[in-house]
């Protein structure tokens, strides 16, 4: 392992990552909601959670809206996404499904379980971390 | 009220994606690129929420209600079971393919990225396979 200097932005990431904590803090401490974002867009293909949809759009909307809001100010950085079309599929499938039967993602498991200390999110976080590391040492030291 | 507080977490989270780097897919899979040049600053992002977090859940956990009046709907579940596990693992493997999970998906799509609406089609795709699942009468709950 080598620690990729060039590309490492500790403060911009814990800035960042201070603001997905305050965001998780709004909807917890005003709405009484977990910020876990599967479980929130997850609930809008429930049928019985139909009294359900108006908050959980308006912050799916927020999150859409997010790259539109910060080019008020500036340019957005600049993205890279590798996957081809092929892979961003059955990726985007294994996330949707994994994600809803294992109760959460990155920010539900991983940010919100954490910061309660969750036994069951960090086994969660610990699981989808290992399995995500396997997954990118396979794609590009094994096969790629 | 509850529905414009929940715009401004969604937006407010959207921001911390975008300035954190994490809703740059190529960025996310440098942190999960442990053998090869590693970008340690998905950890910091973690850090920084956690960091957060953790007085926001102390605080708000020993409430019944927030702060608008509305119950406070704490995940209740606290079983480590196959299920939690199983489905971790398989949502660990699709983020490791494309390095994107679901915030940083809907991120790309509202930056207007190809790429981020075939990601969240998919997604929703893999969650309504999720929900048919549920509904199967040999399904284990």
């Amino acid at each position: 392992m080598t620690i990729d200097w060039t590309h490492f932005t500790p403060l911009t990431a814990l800035c960042g990552g201070l603001l997905i904590g305050l965001s998780a803090a709004v909807l917890l401490l005003c709405n009484g909601r977990i910020a876990g974002i599967s479980g929130i867009v997850g609930g809008l293909l429930q049928r019985y959670k139909a009294g359900d949809f108006g908050w959980r759009a308006a912050f799916v909307s927020g999150l859409v809206l997010a790259p539109a809001l910060y080019r008020i100010f500036g340019e957005l950085p600049q993205s890279r996404i590798d996957a081809g079309w092929a892979t961003l599929v059955a990726a985007g499938v294994l996330v949707g499904f994994g994600s809803r039967l294992g109760s959460g993602c990155t920010s539900g498991h991983g940010v919100c379980g954490i910061s309660r200390r969750s036994p069951r999110s960090l086994v969660a976080t610990a699981t989808f971390m290992s399995t995500g590391f396997v997954a990118v040492y396979i794609v590009r030291h094994l096969v790629g | 009220m509850n529905i414009l507080i929940a715009l401004l977490s969604g937006l407010i989270f959207g921001l911390g994606l975008i300035i954190s780097g994490m809703a740059n897919p190529a960025k996310v899979l440098g942190f999960l690129d442990l053998a090869g040049n590693w970008d340690p600053s998905l950890i910091f992002v973690m850090g920084g929420a956690i960091a957060l977090g953790v007085f926001a859940f102390r605080f708000g956990g020993r409430r019944t209600a927030s702060l608008l009046g509305q119950p406070m709907q704490m995940p209740t579940a606290k079983q480590i079971d196959r299920r939690l596990v199983i489905g971790s693992a398989i949502f660990g493997v699709g983020w490791g393919l494309a390095g994107i999970c679901p915030g940083p998906a809907l991120v790309l799509l509202g930056a207007g990225a190809g790429q981020g609406v075939v990601f969240v089609l998919a997604l929703l795709a893999g969650m309504a396979l999720f929900e048919a699942s549920q509904r199967l009468p040999t399904s284990r709950r």
